[in-house]
C-alpha cells in the first residue's frame, strides 16, 4: 500500500506557532511523524533544537505526552519508558525518540547502541541537521566533509558517519533512511515501524536553512535535491531485508543523478570547499551506491532476530 | 511470619528491593555492588520477582532507564558505587530535579586514582546537592530494612524525592550475618501499592515535563523541592517509628542516638564505624569518661534541628569522617559545625579524617577520637588518624 497525504489525520499534535526557525525542517518532521504515529505516542527528547522548538513552560507544542531528558540519555531512558508502558498495560502505544546527529551520532551513541542491542521496543528517529544547530552550528560526527561549522571555519576534513550502517551492525529488525522532502515515505516508514516489535531507527536528512546557509523556502528543494543527486539514499532494512525505497529507486542509474554541484550551491556551507574536499564527497556517494548496490543484490543482510 | 537468613548487605539491599515489589530494575555492575544486581537478575529470570530488569551499558543509562521507568509510574530500583556514581551524576541530578521517586543503593567505596574498590563515603557524600534524599546504614539489617522505608518515603505524596541509600563497601555489603527477613505480606501491609506518579500514562491531557523554563518560573521549582526536603524529615522519623510498630526495630529516624541520655562527649558517625563507635563508648565508660554517640543516619535532609538537640549541652564533640573533601576537610564535621553555630551554648567540634581508601577505624582510633575531644578546648583542624608519615 502506497500512503497518500489523506491518509494522514488532519489533526494536528505538534502545534503550529512554535519557535522554531523559518523553514525548520525539525519542526516539519515532528508534524508528520506525530501525524503518522497519532496521539498514542510518548515522545522522548534530548538536549537539542527540539528542546527549543516545543516552547517553554507552562507552554507546549507537543499534543502528547514528552519526556526532556539528558543529552546522552534519550535511548536509556525512553528504554525504561518503555518497560513501564508495558509494565502498565498500556497497549498500542508508541515510544518515540527525536534525537537531533549531535545527540545521537555523538554523546549519545553509546546509549543508542545500547538500546539497541538490547532490542528494546522503541523507535528512535535522529533528525539529522548535520551539525549542532540548537548551540550555533558547531560540526558533528555527522557534518559533512567540506562543511563550514562554526568549529570547521576552514570547511570540515573528515567525512560524515554512517549512523544508519552502525544500527545495521546491531541487527535491530528495522532501519530507514528518510528525508523530509519526502514526507509520505517518511510516514509510510513510521507506521511499518509502530506495526514491528523491537528497536527501530530512523535516520532522517534534515536541511537546516540557518545552518547550512540557504534561503528558508528552500528547505523542501535542498532536501529533494540531496536524494536527486544521490547524495543521500533513502532505504529501508526490515528484519534484515534490504529495500531501496522509492524515491531513491530512479538513481540506482548513475547517468540520472543530478550533478552534485546543484546540491552544494545552493548552500552556504559548501562555499569555500576545495576541489579535493568535492572529490572527497563526490567519491562517498560513489560509494554509497556501491553499498547500495551490494545490499540490494544480496536482499538479505543478516537474519531477523 | 519472618525469618532469619545469614546474608550480607548486598543481599540484604536485593531482599529489600524485592519485599518492596520493585517493578523496574536498571543496573551496570560495579564492584562491590554486583551482587545486589545479580541476586535480584536471578529473582526476575527465575519468576519470584515479577519486575522487568533493563540491563544497560552504563551506569549514566542505568538511571536514565529510571528516570524513563518512574516517569511512566514504575516503581523503580537501582545500585551503584564510586565511579559509577559519578559517572550517573547528570542523571542523579536530573531524577532529583524531577521529583521521582525511586530508590538506589549506593555501596560507598573509595574514588580513584589510585584504584581501590574498600570503603569511603566520598563518593555518597558528593551527591549531597543532587536533591537525593540520601542516609548512610549501619548494619546489613538496616539495609534491608531501609529499602522498605525508602519506598514508603520516596513515594510519600508530600516528599516525591528520590532516596540513596549508602552501604560501606565490603564490611556491610559482603559481610555475612543474620538478618531478619519481614515476610512479603507483612511488608505489603506496611508499604502501600505503588504510588508513582506517572504523568507520562496521561494520553487524555498529555503533559511535557521538563521542558525550557525562563527565569520567571524556575525558582519555585526549587523552593518546593528545599519544602519537600522539610517534609520530607518528619516522614523519615513518621516512616521509621512506624517501622519500629510494624517490625519492631527501628533506627532513631534521622539520628540514632547511644547512650547520649547523660553524655557529657559525643562521638558523631555515620555508616558502619558506627559499631565501632558504640564499643569505644562501651568501653569509655568503664573508664570513667561520659560519652555517647550520635549516629547521622540521614545526610539529606541534613537533621540539624536533631542535631542541635543531641548535642546540645556537650562539653565536646567528636566527628570521625571517612571522607574528604580536600580543601575544607571533613565533610560531616564541616555540615555539623555549620548546623550548630548559632546555638547559644555550641558545643566545640573537633573533626578527625579516618579510615580513607578502606582504611580500618579501629574502636581504639574512635577511643583515641573523643579523649583527644575531652582533653582541647578549641576545635582546631581536622585530625588525621592513623596516617603512616613514614610514607610522605
Amino acid at each position: 500500500m502506497v500512503l497518500k497525504v489523506r491518509d494522514l489525520p488532519n489533526e494536528e499534535y505538534w502545534l503550529s506557532g512554535n519557535p522554531s526557525c523559518h523553514g525548520c525542517p525539525a519542526a516539519l518532521g515532528l508534524r508528520i511523524a506525530l501525524k503518522a504515529l497519532g496521539p498514542k505516542t510518548v515522545m522522548v527528547v534530548p538536549a537539542g533544537c527540539a528542546t527549543i522548538i516545543q516552547g517553554t513552560f507552562p507552554k507546549t507544542s507537543a499534543r502528547v505526552p514528552l519526556l526532556n531528558i539528558a543529552f546522552a540519555a534519550s535511548a536509556s531512558s525512553a528504554s525504561g519508558v518503555a518497560a513501564a508502558l508495558e509494565l502498565k498495560g498500556a497497549v498500542n502505544t508508541n515510544v518515540m525518540v527525536w534525537a537531533g546527529d549531535g545527540a545521537t551520532s555523538d554523546i549519545g551513541m553509546a546509549s543508542l547502541s545500547g538500546a539497541a542491542e538490547r532490542n528494546e521496543n522503541i523507535i528512535y528517529v535522529c533528525y539529522d541537521n548535520e551539525a549542532y544547530m540548537n548551540t550555533g552550528i558547531q560540526r558533528s560526527s555527522s557534518t559533512p566533509i567540506g562543511a563550514w561549522t562554526t568549529t570547521t571555519t576552514t570547511g570540515k576534513t573528515e567525512a560524515k558517519k554512517d549512523v544508519p550502517a552502525i544500527l545495521l551492525t546491531h541487527h535491530v529488525p528495522y532501519v530507514a533512511t528518510a528525508s523530509v522532502a519526502f514526507p509520505l515515505d517518511f510516514a509510510e516508514k513510521l507506521q511499518k515501524a509502530a506495526k514491528i516489535r523491537g528497536f527501530k531507527y530512523i535516520h532522517l536528512h534534515a536541511p537546516c536553512p540557518p545552518g547550512w546557509k540557504f534561503a528558508s523556502e528552500k528547505t523542501i528543494e535542498v532536501g529533494k535535491l540531496a536524494v536527486q543527486t544521490g547524495c543521500w539514499i533513502l532505504y529501508e532494512v526490515e528484519n534484515g531485508v534490504y529495500k531501496l525505497s522509492t524515491p531513491s529507486l530512479p538513481f540506482t542509474n548513475k547517468e540520472r543523478r543530478k550533478p552534485i554541484e546543484l546540491y552544494l550551491k545552493l548552500q552556504g556551507r559548501f562555499a569555500k570547499m576545495t576541489d579535493e574536499e568535492k572529490a572527497k564527497f563526490q567519491a562517498a556517494i560513489e560509494e554509497g551506491w556501491i553499498s547500495a548496490a551490494n545490499n540490494a543484490r544480496a536482499g538479505r543482510l543478516f537474519s531477523p532476530r | 511470619m519472618s525469618k532469619y537468613k545469614v546474608m550480607t548487605g548486598n543481599y540484604g539491599i536485593a531482599y529489600g528491593a524485592a519485599l518492596s515489589r520493585v517493578e523496574l530494575i536498571s543496573a551496570y555492575p560495579i564492584t562491590p555492588q554486583t551482587s545486589i544486581v545479580e541476586k535480584l537478575s536471578e529473582m526476575v529470570e527465575t519468576g519470584s520477582l515479577k519486575a522487568k530488569f533493563v540491563r544497560v551499558e552504563s551506569e549514566h543509562s542505568a538511571l536514565a532507564a529510571c528516570v524513563g521507568g518512574a516517569s511512566a509510574g514504575a516503581r523503580c530500583f537501582t545500585a551503584t558505587s564510586s565511579h559509577g556514581l559519578l559517572y550517573m551524576n547528570e542523571m542523579v541530578f536530573w531524577a532529583g530535579y524531577a521529583r521521582l521517586p525511586m530508590v538506589m543503593a549506593v555501596i560507598t567505596r573509595s574514588l580513584g586514582p589510585p584504584w581501590g574498590i574498600w570503603s569511603e563515603h566520598t563518593d555518597l557524600l558528593a551527591q549531597r546537592d543532587t536533591g537525593w534524599i540520601s542516609m548512610l546504614a549501619q548494619t546489613n539489617q538496616e539495609a534491608l530494612d531501609s529499602v522498605i522505608q525508602a519506598y514508603m518515603i520516596t513515594e510519600d505524596p508530600d516528599v516525591l524525592l528520590p532516596v540513596m541509600i549508602g552501604l560501606d563497601a565490603f564490611i556491610v555489603s559482603h559481610t555475612a550475618v543474620p538478618v531478619d527477613v519481614p515476610d512479603q505480606d507483612s511488608v505489603d501491609a506496611f508499604l502501600p501499592k505503588n504510588r508513582v506518579p506517572g504523568f507520562l500514562l496521561d494520553f487524555d491531557e498529555p503533559k511535557t515535563m521538563g521542558n525550557m523554563t525562563y527565569p520567571e518560573w524556575n525558582m519555585e521549582f526549587r523552593y518546593e523541592m528545599e519544602a519537600a526536603m522539610k517534609a520530607a524529615q518528619r516522614k523519615i522519623v513518621e516512616v521509621d517509628r512506624k517501622f519500629g510498630d510494624a517490625f519492631g526495630r527501628s533506627y532513631g529516624g534521622l539520628v540514632e542516638l547511644y547512650r547520649m541520655e547523660d553524655a557529657k562527649y559525643a562521638v558523631v558517625v555515620a555508616g558502619a564505624h558506627a559499631g565501632e563507635a558504640k564499643d569505644a563508648v562501651d568501653e569509655l565508660r568503664s573508664e570513667g569518661i561520659d560519652a555517647g554517640v550520635a549516629r547521622v543516619r540521614f545526610l539529606r535532609p541534613f537533621p540539624k534541628d536533631a542535631l542541635r538537640e543531641a548535642l546540645g549541652g556537650m562539653k565536646g564533640v567528636a566527628v570521625v569522617d571517612r571522607d574528604l573533601s580536600p580543601g575544607l576537610g571533613g565533610i560531616i564535621r564541616a555540615e555539623l559545625s555549620s548546623a550548630l553555630y548559632g546555638m547559644k551554648r555550641p558545643p566545640q567540634v573537633r573533626g578527625f579524617i579516618a579510615g580513607l581508601g578502606g582504611r580500618d577505624i579501629s574502636v581504639d582510633d574512635i577511643k583515641e577520637a573523643i579523649v583527644v575531644t575531652t582533653k582541647s578546648s578549641e576545635a582546631g583542624e581536622d585530625e588525621w588518624m592513623d596516617l603512616r608519615r613514614e610514607n610522605l
